[in-house]
């Protein structure tokens, strides 16, 4: 807000010389008769303006989050295609979402990606990370470079590992070739092509995660390493007594967010399996909830079922953030416990 | 930004603040809510006379109507009628086109006044959701809807005998062939022989296809994709997905059966490339260039792809003969929306785009194929020629696989199933090995499970 400019002043600022206004106890100098008008709008003033600074984000949100988010809920009970107009059909989506195949194996293969992409993703990110902490030569530009996969696009990061993985004319299987294997069929079988989606992913999101571990492996105290060092432990030793432990919370924050990306997998596997992307190739073999959703809704036109797996997979994320919302907190219990033996060596508790 | 410290931020100085604050607030988001309307339709209401209007049209793909590549069809018929301007927006992708078109008839806005329909998706714009938001052409424009062919404008037609769209081109089909791997294979080369080596019965096609195996170049295929034989197959049979009541019916077609079971036997008799037309990474465009199959199902819309992908390079090997049972493999027709501001004006020139006289310019100028039937037979279409297939006498093969097109009757979900049918039974055959009534059972859980019915 621009200063408001009152006659009086001049259209400059007022000077600070200024009568004071009346402070918070003189409102009720005010006989209420007289300043009931007054007084009303400097309470509103008090209470009211703060709302009204926050209120452009409630309404975008409410306009752009929550209001998609119940509407998809009330299409998932209906039967509604573009154009048409609803039939109820109360929980009739999600009961035959049970019963599909085609849902369970997209489930099945949201979960294998998942887990072939964001584990070897995490491993590698915290070496990474471990490795840009010590001072070496040109580790500012390690650190920028790191990020750029991150920056390049999905679309054309696919489409150059598409070529890649070509099964007749790719580069790997060349390789292969020379190495003496038999070609893989990167995109026809189910093993192969969801590893290569997963090389994919991890290839962008590596660099990305090693930051933020880097990020929080500073905050590390030096004192502890200098101090584990006298004790005679090798950097190997430091790293999973000292780094590891201190930055447990980042590696668990790391964890849900790659969870949740992994979870919502659509660019990739779309653009890997080219025309027939959307179904995850010819056998289904890779379509995950995500692209299920977007033929379900887009190619054969049945909005009401393509929302209910848009809620089933909100459901998961949630289940999801409740889990780790469990492990965290027992974390932090046992952290308090740990800090109250100080003897340190206290044997950890299985799952720790 | 106010700085002045909180002292003497109190007062009436501040509620004026906090009024002008809430005011900003609230333009603000109404700027952010209050969403555009309807796209400028025209610059005038109720043409009358000599009143200046704007008609729009929206297409996809190619139609070779426009004035910079196409047969300047719009100035044409702009110098005529000098109270009418035309604009014409053009989206490549089908598919993407059809899925916005939906969207903005549904909501009745963002519509232009003459819209193109793909024949694939011309049976959902006939059925019950949709068939009232198009302008009924045989009654209004002056369309000679007899000029037409009768199936096509049958496909055009509501349930109660409303004609929705008028016939631009059609898609008859041959079979392209490669005349160097024939040579090779010790096939004969002339397209009068080759077609005789097939005529009448697909299964002769494929034992075309087993004799050219027998002494194939290396590296090469006899056709290009089981998929691609299915459509083909499928396209000259008289009943195809639905019956004859228009009703999703894929699983009793016989149409049906005997494509499934030629891409079949082609597929588990290596007579393919294995590759998916039109695939995105281009590995099917790259067949072209490196001459890695001898065969291709060719609606006369396919000449184009095969010059611009098998490149000058290739220019004098590949030719055309007539297909072992003629068929129609795309096509489309031109719309016009109800809820327009110039429906009168809009049918109008959707019937003079589409009038003989105009499909035989097109036709000059882009190879679409005509749907009028006098057009079909003029000379212009007869003698026609491509320089990329020498003298192959296009128009004469094309015009004769048109006039032995059997119309099928269609469903709304024809297109979805196909996909289904092609791309996760056959392909997946084809190039995963799955057995067939495994793939065939697939299927069939696939229509079950994602068409909404």
């Amino acid at each position: 807000m621009a200063t408001s400019v009152r006659a009086t002043s001049g259209g400059s600022p007022p000077p600070a010389a200024h009568p004071p206004a009346p402070s918070t106890g003189s409102r009720k100098q005010w006989p209420s008769g007289r300043g009931g008008l007054r007084s009303t709008l400097y309470r509103l003033d008090l209470k009211a303006v703060p709302y009204v600074f926050l209120a452009p984000f409630f309404l975008t949100f409410a306009a752009f989050g929550l209001f998609p988010l119940i509407y998809t809920g009330w299409l998932s009970l209906h039967r509604v295609e573009l154009g048409g107009s609803a039939q109820w059909k109360g929980l009739e989506n999600y009961t035959s979402l049970a019963g599909s195949e085609f849902f369970w194996n997209a489930l099945a293969n949201t979960f294998t990606i998942g887990v072939i992409s964001t584990v070897p993703q995490l491993l590698m990110a915290l070496g990474l990370a471990h490795l840009l902490n010590y001072k070496l030569r040109g580790r500012g530009f390690f650190r920028v470079a790191v990020l750029a996969p991150y920056a390049t696009s999905i679309a054309a990061a696919t489409l150059v590992f598409a070529q890649l993985f070509n099964t007749d004319y790719g580069l790997i299987n060349t390789a292969l070739g020379w190495a003496g294997f038999e070609p893989v069929a990167w995109e026809s079988s189910k093993w192969p092509a969801q590893i290569a989606i997963s090389v994919i992913v991890t290839w962008r999101w590596t660099g990305y995660n090693a930051l933020i571990y880097l990020a929080a492996m500073q905050a590390v105290p030096q004192d502890l390493y200098e101090a584990a060092a006298l004790d005679g432990a090798s950097r190997w030793r430091q790293f999973l007594s000292v780094t590891i432990p201190s930055i447990r919370p980042t590696i668990l924050f790391t964890v849900i967010v790659s969870t949740i990306g992994a979870t919502q997998l659509f660019g990739e596997p779309m653009l890997y399996g080219g025309s027939v992307g959307i179904s995850g190739g010819s056998g289904n073999q890779f379509q995950t909830l995500s692209l299920l959703m977007y033929e379900k809704g887009w190619v054969t036109g049945a909005l009401g079922q393509a929302s209910a797996i848009a809620w089933v997979m909100l459901l998961l994320l949630l289940l999801i953030g409740g889990l780790e919302a469990l492990v965290s907190r027992s974390n932090r219990s046992r952290s308090r416990s740990r800090d109250r033996n100080r003897a340190g060596r206290i044997s950890t508790k299985a799952g720790s | 930004m106010r700085t002045s410290s909180s002292r003497h931020g109190r007062g009436r100085r501040t509620v004026i603040n906090a009024v002008a604050a809430v005011a900003v607030v609230a333009t603000g988001t109404a700027l952010l809510t209050g969403c555009g309307g309807d796209s400028d339709k025209g610059k005038s209401d109720g043409a009358a006379g000599g009143e200046q209007i704007t008609l729009r049209i929206g297409t996809f793909g190619s139609f070779g109507y426009d004035d910079a590549t196409g047969a300047k069809l719009y100035s044409e018929y702009t110098k005529a009628h000098p109270n009418i301007k035309i604009e014409e927006s053009n989206v490549a992708d089908g598919q993407k086109y059809w899925d916005t078109l939906k969207l903005r008839l549904s909501r009745d806005s963002g519509l232009a006044d003459i819209q193109a329909l793909e024949v694939g998706y011309i049976a959902e714009a006939t059925g019950p959701a949709m068939a009232d938001k198009w302008t009924d052409l045989g009654k209004t424009g002056g369309a000679d809807v007899g000029a037409f062919l009768d199936w096509k404008v049958k496909q055009a037609t509501t349930g109660d005998g409303k004609v929705i769209g008028l016939g631009t081109d059609i898609g008859p089909m041959a079979i392209c062939y490669n005349k160097d791997l024939f040579a090779k294979a010790g096939l004969p080369t002339d397209r009068a022989e080759v077609a005789g080596l097939w005529a009448g019965d697909w299964a002769k096609f494929i034992q075309t296809g087993e004799a050219y195996k027998k002494s194939a170049p290396e590296g090469t295929s006899f056709h290009d994709s089981a998929s691609g034989l299915f459509n083909a197959v499928i396209s000259s049979e008289p009943v195809q997905y639905a019956n004859a009541k228009g009703e999703l019916d894929y699983e009793n077609s016989p149409g049906v059966k005997k494509a499934w079971d030629t891409a079949v036997a082609a597929a588990k008799g290596e007579l393919t490339a294995k590759l998916r037309q039109f695939d995105e990474k281009g590995t099917w465009n790259a067949a072209f260039k490196n001459s890695k199959f001898a065969t291709v199902a060719c609606p006369s819309w396919m000449t184009g792809i095969i010059k611009d992908q098998a490149g000058p390079e290739n220019q004098g090997k590949w030719d055309i003969a007539a297909p072992p049972v003629a068929g129609n493999w795309g096509g489309s027709f031109l719309a016009v929306p109800k809820s327009g501001k110039h429906t009168k004006e809009a049918a109008e020139l959707a019937a003079w785009l589409t009038a003989p006289a105009q499909h035989a310019k097109v036709f000059g100028v882009n190879g679409n194929i005509p749907s009028s039937k006098d057009t079909l037979s003029s000379p212009a279409v007869q003698g026609a020629k491509l320089p990329y297939f020498g003298d192959t006498p296009v128009g004469k093969i094309y015009s004769e696989a048109a006039a032995g097109i059997t119309p099928a009757p269609i469903s709304r979900w024809d297109g979805q199933v196909k996909t289904f049918l092609t791309d996760n039974g056959i392909l997946d055959i084809e190039q995963r090995g799955t057995d067939p009534a495994k793939a065939w059972e697939n299927v069939k859980k696939l229509v079950a499970d994602k068409i909404d019915k």
